[in-house]
């Protein structure tokens, strides 16, 4: 769905001449989720989370959706799948207002780590392996990932 | 009651080909040329907000002259056909000639079985992966569908004779700002000055980005062109 999702977003910006707007975004990508219930009822569920920089109001803008395809904007932080619960918990305790990139990316490993250890579904970092989450600050310049060196240092 | 008069199908033909290539001097011309980085597009444009030149997909541009309705339609079906065939099999198989060839058909039936041919004239430009160049194509698709595989630069439009004249041959491809330089004082003429707010230019790039299609906004090409 991700790949659809993605393709159509271009499609639509080189078909129009210019980009949807952050809320267009979100909205499509709800009536995607809605098109998908027939297979969520089966078993193959997708419940996305959709964060972005909104370039017209000049701030990140968060969405967290049900199965339904219902869109629901969250102010500070979201969270979803099977550990979710502990996860979400984690970050709205450690959050607060104005923190920067480095102490997200590190409250957001934390929050992986501990929901990993309490849900079987949820794989968090594993130094010995070497496998990292995959995290990604989204910002008026973009989609930036954050290497797994940088990610090693903060475990 | 009238009899129809008996047409010669060359007399048809030539009409048509005659009320195409009207329709399309009416508009103004582009010049779309390889340089050292890339494949540039510049078109003779006032408006800053209907486009000659645009994306078709990671290293494929169109740019059409002649009817805008007529060639924007033509480029939103590019689009498509880009898209889906992309996400059918893969974003490699998606290549300028095959969509020159579909355009070249599709422009064809219509000039032959619809009341009136499309005023177009349109450019496909693809950019290859080598970084001499030598992978990078031009096509030029006429109001017939005829299709013809350009070198090293071409130009769509009005009087091309006269601009292909002033624009010469580039033996090399050029810096982008040489070319431009050039292709500008082409489409110009001996008469005239074309500014950056006449202008749409737009180029196909090497570099690490997936998608290599980027418009230069006027400052940057009052700057090129200095």
């Amino acid at each position: 769905m991700v790949k659809l999702f993605q393709l159509q977003l271009e499609h639509y910006e080189k078909v129009e001449g210019m980009a949807l707007s952050l809320e267009g975004k979100a909205n499509q990508l709800s009536q995607m989720i809605r098109g998908n219930l027939p297979m969520a009822m089966q078993g193959m569920v997708v419940v996305p989370i959709f964060a972005g920089f909104d370039l017209t109001r000049g701030e990140g803008r968060l969405y967290e959706f049900d199965v339904t395809g219902g869109r629901y904007e969250e102010a500070d932080h979201a969270s979803t799948g099977s550990g979710s619960l502990h996860a979400g918990t984690v970050v709205k305790l450690g959050y607060r207002q104005g923190m920067d990139a480095g102490e997200v990316t590190d409250l957001a490993i934390e929050a992986l780590f501990e929901a990993a250890d309490e849900d079987s579904a949820t794989g968090g970092p594993d130094p010995i392996r070497g496998i990292y989450p995959i995290v990604a600050t989204i910002t008026a310049e973009g989609y930036t990932r954050i290497s797994d060196d940088d990610l090693a240092a903060r475990t | 009651m009238n009899m129809p008069f008996y047409v010669a199908p060359e007399q048809v033909m030539k009409d048509r080909a005659d009320y195409a290539r009207k329709g399309i001097a009416r508009g103004r011309s582009l010049v779309g040329f390889r340089f050292d980085n890339g494949v540039a597009i510049c078109a003779e444009n006032t408006s800053s907000t209907l486009r000659k030149v645009s994306e078709i997909y990671d290293r494929i541009a169109f740019a059409g002259v002649g009817k805008y309705n007529e060639f924007d339609q033509l480029r939103i079906a590019g689009v498509r056909h880009a898209d889906m065939k992309g996400y059918s099999f893969s974003r490699e198989d998606v290549d300028a000639r095959s969509l020159a060839n579909q355009y070249a058909q599709s422009l064809g039936q219509i000039f032959t079985h619809e009341m009136k041919p499309m005023e177009v004239e349109i450019l496909v430009a693809e950019i290859g992966h080598a970084a001499d160049g030598s992978g990078d194509q031009l096509f030029h698709i006429l109001y017939d569908g005829t299709v013809i595989d350009e070198d090293m630069s071409v130009v769509l439009g009005g009087e091309t004779e006269a601009i292909a004249e002033r624009l010469g041959t580039f033996d090399q491809p050029p810096t982008l700002a040489d070319g431009l330089r050039q292709a500008v004082a082409a489409l110009a003429g001996p008469e005239r000055n074309l500014a950056a707010d006449a202008l749409e230019v737009a180029v196909l790039e090497r570099g690490d980005h997936r998608r290599t299609f980027r418009r230069l906004d006027d400052p940057e090409i009052t700057e090129l062109l200095a």
